[in-house]
């Protein structure tokens, strides 16, 4: 178990210049998360056009593994259809979960996120905008969702 | 039972304060994490146990084990002496007029609740006024919200300033008319602030005002005396001086717990039950209903002989020596910030590190075999007020050393590089 395992170039990198980060015009669909235990938050701004992820966004304050990770996500699901994020989603959550899980080759950036299942403590961390998502997408009504928390 | 069955509490026989010495009483400070010795400070969330609490748990549970108060048989009696005897400690400890003001609970936040419960909600009526202040642990603020949301009482709240202080006259001029019970910490938990609270105490009396202070963070660091203190109650938890989990006491002035009705029901509380009536037992067991943990306050029992047996002025020296290290080892690294400089404080320092979120600080910290804890230390309104998350906390203990508080400097400066702050 290491540092630089955890701490990858790519999650420093984003963590540090998150993409997609602030308000979107015009969204959709606009969820919260939180993470009680650390008092993590963030809002995931939608806009969905039929059933693509025309445009994402993510705004709030969190560690550098929900940082990066929120990051990373906006980036691997922008232009993409809800059937194909929430897949994303499930190899997402078994790379931070299932020690079992054979290497998900085709992950691209998301793989950095691997480090993250040899510290337990963190996981929630790294899920967090995760299931803020798929909250969002599998509700009929996601506006009102409350606020998606991890616990 | 009789005086004769009850432990004699050992006469304290001080040696100077070492702490080398002191740390190989500390089994667990021996071990190793991540490749590095364990530098322990998050005392502050749970202190460790010296050899002679897990030696008096162990002999308890090996040989005495048996239910309390109920038995005449030998292990029933020698339980029960054991568990008395804890209780004639912490009235000593904490210099109580009498054993009967000293309940057993399973620490502070229990506590708290059963005075909210038994002593505040019968007669708290709507438009009363519970006034507590904004650097409270929420065990010292929800059992409050509760209690007044169940009389239609409303919960005042004191400020505090950019240091993490009370201005002891704003909190005066919050004692009003309808106040009536003043609640605060004696040492915040999240801040280290040591509040004013003889004064605090003395204007609450001189105003028929109830007082119960929340010791937690205060009994590892200082004696406490509740005479000289006068507050009606005081609360704290065993597992942050020195001794096992899930024990704690609430000290209460008798003349309070007397016209207190019980809090639970149940065994151990009552004299005599009928369906038609039941008597309730004498203080302090009408507030203690079903099985204690006897173990538990076996475990107690032994923190205080432990503390009654080292330098214990040698040991606070120490700590408050640490603290002054701490703020001087910290101080100088670029993009730190202290939360909560009270002019005076004891125990911790809480701090953020500009680009560097605690939480990753911690897992940094925990790769250096440094345990501090992260997050809002259960006391959101206070991170609220400094506009923040969360804080990183290093806490005290007096068997850390000046080299364990180097290492966390250094850490967090390699924290801090890692993450990109400027190399400063
Ligand atoms: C100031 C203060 N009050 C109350 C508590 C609650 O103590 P416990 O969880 O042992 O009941 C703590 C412990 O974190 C504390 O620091």
């Amino acid at each position: 178990m290491d540092l630089q395992d955890l701490y990858r170039d790519v999650i420093l990198d984003h963590n540090r210049t998150p993409r997609n980060f602030g308000p979107l015009e015009g969204s959709s669909t606009d969820v919260q998360g939180s993470n009680p235990l650390c008092g993590d938050r963030l809002t995931l701004h939608l806009r969905l056009a039929g059933d693509r992820i025309e445009d994402v966004r993510f705004e709030g304050h969190g560690c550098a593994i929900s940082t990066a990770s929120a990051s990373l996500m906006t980036e691997a699901i922008k232009g993409r259809t809800r059937a194909e994020a929430l897949a994303l989603f499930e190899r997402v959550h078994a790379l931070l979960t299932d020690d079992a899980a054979a290497p998900d080759e085709g992950l691209g950036k998301l793989a950095a996120l691997s480090g993250v299942r040899e510290f337990p403590a963190r996981v929630k961390c790294a899920s967090l905008c995760w299931h803020t998502l798929a909250t969002a997408l599998k509700s009929p009504a996601p506006d009102a969702i409350a606020a998606v928390s991890t616990e | 039972m009789s005086d004769a069955a009850r432990t004699p509490v050992r006469p304290a026989e001080p040696a100077a304060f070492d702490v080398e010495t002191m740390r190989r009483e500390f089994p667990v400070l021996a071990r190793r994490v991540h490749g590095h010795p364990l530098a322990y400070l998050d005392n502050g969330a749970s202190s460790q146990a010296p050899r002679r609490v897990i030696e008096a748990v162990d002999d308890y549970a090996r040989s005495h084990h048996a239910n309390v108060h109920r038995g005449v048989h030998t292990l029933s009696e020698e339980a029960t002496a054991r568990y008395e005897g804890a209780r004639d400690r912490v009235a000593r400890w904490l210099n109580a007029a009498s054993r009967t003001e000293i309940v057993f609970t399973r620490g502070t936040t229990e506590a708290v609740n059963l005075v909210a419960q038994s002593y505040a909600r019968p007669q708290l009526r709507a438009g009363d006024e519970v006034l507590i202040t904004h650097l409270e642990h929420h065990a010292n603020i929800v059992p409050w919200q509760m209690v007044c949301e169940q009389t239609g009482a409303k919960l005042v709240v004191a400020p505090i300033d950019e240091r993490g202080e009370l201005d002891p006259d704003a909190v005066e001029a919050l004692m009003g008319p309808r106040t009536r019970v003043f609640a605060c910490a004696h040492v915040s938990n999240a801040l280290g602030t040591v509040l004013p609270v003889e004064r605090l105490v003395a204007s609450a009396r001189a105003r028929g005002i109830a007082t119960l202070v929340d010791g937690a963070q205060a009994v590892p660091h200082g004696a406490v005396d509740v005479r000289a203190l006068g507050c009606d109650f005081y609360a704290f938890s065993g597992h942050k001086m020195y001794a096992p989990t899930g024990i704690g006491a609430l000290y209460g002035r008798e003349s309070m717990l007397e016209r207190m009705p019980p809090w639970q029901g149940g065994g151990d509380m009552i004299l005599t039950v009928s369906f038609e009536r039941t008597t309730y037992n004498a203080l302090p067991y009408k507030f203690e209903a079903g099985t204690p943990n006897i173990v538990g306050a076996v475990g107690l029992g032994a923190a205080i002989d432990f503390l009654g047996s080292i330098d214990l002025r040698g040991a606070h020296a120490h700590e408050a020596a640490l603290l002054e290290h701490a703020h001087a080892a910290l101080a100088p690294i670029p993009g730190l910030r202290l939360i909560g400089t009270a002019r005076r404080k004891l125990g911790l320092v809480s701090f953020v590190v500009d680009g560097v979120h605690p939480h990753d600080l911690g897992t940094v910290l925990d790769q250096d075999g440094i345990a501090i804890r992260t997050g809002h230390h259960c006391a959101m309104p206070v991170m609220d007020f400094f506009g923040i998350p969360a804080t990183a906390r290093a806490s005290f203990a007096f068997y850390n050393t000046f080299d364990e508080i180097d290492r966390l400097a250094v850490s967090v400066e390699r924290a801090r590089r890692l993450f990109g702050g400027d190399v400063g």
